[in-house]
């Protein structure tokens, strides 16, 4: 389990999280979720030690993330994995390059077995055959998914996805999140999700916390979402008519 | 308000020196920098050696008026302006503007595209990763490009001269080998040495922080050229200062 106790932030005096305490649920996938600028990206960022909090701690495990020096923080980093919101390839490096990169960093593994570690990663998530690609000659939704096998390479303990759904169409944003579901399933990661996607909040989301304006605002599961009186949550969740519809019959 | 850049600066060089966490990793980046900036600046470097021994010695023969003053001294000026300042400061600023924007806009473009931040999480020690192999690339290879240069200069020197006229071969080479001190070639790879680091420490540390898109990769690229010539020709000054 992740925990996040009382988090602060601020970027040249704009405060942009308030005190933010939370749960993340082992084996689950936490959401996070939030309008443009509720603080959502800086809190995970501040979990993952991108940011580092003026005030409060991240807990993995019992292990106060917050308090450790550099090498005590690369012994956590090394369960984690991360999917960026722009994916983050490194451009000079083939597929196969980019998923081999931790392995070859942190394993005294052969090159034959982290390339068939990387054949796994890559089938795990439908690409196959695609290793010596560079990351320029790929489509956004097969640059989410390289990102992805990148991330599960080192069998992550936490996973923490940014935006995994921005600039894709929507069928490919279903393959994305039901990608993620699965993968949080089979390895039972710990999975935290930033997102406004609403397709995710109803179908990933076992656990949702809503930020509005750098504070938590409303904490439970997909389930409970449509029944909550929480004001701002219904501006943000129902906002389209649409979704105000598919309320009626949830 | 220069003093929180320059804290920045050192802080990031301390991490830039961390213990590597596998040196075999670091060792092909090593090699990939040192073809870049060493192989990759080789002709540009001798195009513009040739150019300055020939232009220095057009303009020494230009200013030798006097008949008192024996040609041969046109080989010797052409030699310790090449040595002492031609070679490794004009070569310097060149590779400034050659190596110094590609360093700042290859590590700013992996900042923006949030790349340092993926190295970061793999527990990865981005400074160190992006940056030591650079110094190391160009430190080792700055000064061979520098010896190149001065021997080109002076070979530039000595077409120019001799194929106008200026001066006969044995006027420039009686010139070239008379009251050589040899101090002055020390002085040269201790300029090429630091000017190395300059360029690529400077570069980096503008491309790392750099925040926003690709505009901002432009102006880090631009500022890393400009803070680079004007540290050089500060740190040319100090070292003439304190070694001759």
């Amino acid at each position: 389990m992740i925990e996040a106790k009382d988090i602060h932030k601020t970027f040249s005096e704009n405060y942009v999280l308030r005190g933010i305490s939370a749960k993340f649920m082992e084996g689950k996938c936490n959401l996070i979720i939030g309008g443009s600028g509720s603080g959502k990206t800086t809190l995970l960022k501040c979990m993952v030690g991108l940011h580092e909090p003026e005030q409060g701690s991240v807990i993995y495990d019992g292990r106060d993330f917050t308090r450790m020096n550099f090498d005590a923080r690369i012994e956590i980093r090394k369960e984690i994995g991360m999917l960026f919101q722009s994916s983050a390839l490194f451009d000079s490096m083939t597929v196969e390059e980019n998923i081999m990169f931790p392995l070859n960093m942190f394993t005294n593994q052969k090159t034959k077995e982290k390339r068939e570690r990387a054949n796994f990663c890559l089938n795990r998530v439908n690409l196959e055959g695609k290793n010596n690609l560079y990351p320029a000659e790929l489509s956004g939704g097969m640059k989410k998914r390289v990102g992805i096998a990148r991330a599960i390479s080192m069998q992550p303990k936490y996973l923490f996805v940014d935006e995994p759904n921005s600039g894709l169409d929507p069928k490919t944003a279903i393959v994305i999140d039901e990608l993620i579901q699965e993968l949080t399933d089979e390895f039972n990661t710990t999975t935290v999700v930033v997102t406004h996607d609403m397709n995710s909040v109803m179908g990933i989301g076992d656990n949702i916390i809503f930020l509005h304006q750098g504070e938590k605002w409303w904490e439970g599961s997909n389930k409970e979402i449509a029944h909550s009186d929480n004001k701002e949550l219904n501006e943000f969740v129902f906002a389209s008519k649409f979704m105000e519809a598919a309320k009626e019959k949830l | 308000m220069i003093f929180h850049p320059l804290g920045k600066y050192i802080l990031l060089l301390k991490s830039v020196f961390r213990k590597p966490e596998k040196w075999n990793i670091y060792r092909k980046e090593i090699f990939k920098e040192t073809s870049y900036i060493g192989i990759g600046s080789i002709g540009i470097i001798s195009i513009i050696s040739i150019f300055l021994g020939a232009v220095t010695t057009v303009q020494t023969a230009f200013q030798l008026v006097s008949d008192l003053i024996p040609k041969s001294v046109i080989g010797s000026i052409v030699r310790d302006s090449s040595i002492l300042e031609l070679s490794p400061t004009i070569s310097a600023i060149v590779l400034a503007g050659k190596v110094g924007s590609s360093v700042a806009s290859q590590i700013g473009t992996m900042r923006v595209t949030e790349q340092i931040d993926a190295l970061e999480i793999m527990g990865i020690n981005s400074p160190g990763f992006l940056i030591l192999p650079k110094i190391i690339g160009a430190v080792v290879t700055i000064p061979l490009l520098v010896i190149i240069s001065i021997s080109l200069c002076i070979f530039g020197g000595y077409l120019a001269g001799t194929l106008s006229g200026a001066v006969t071969t044995q006027d420039f080479i009686l010139g070239l080998t008379s009251d050589f001190i040899p101090f002055t070639f020390t002085v040269s790879m201790v300029k090429s040495v630091i000017f190395a680091f300059i360029i690529t420490t400077v570069s980096a540390y503008q491309g790392f922080y750099t925040e926003g898109g690709s505009l901002e990769v432009g102006i880090s690229s631009t500022r890393a050229v400009v803070i680079s010539c004007i540290s050089i020709l500060f740190a040319d000054y100090v070292i003439a200062q304190l070694l001759l």
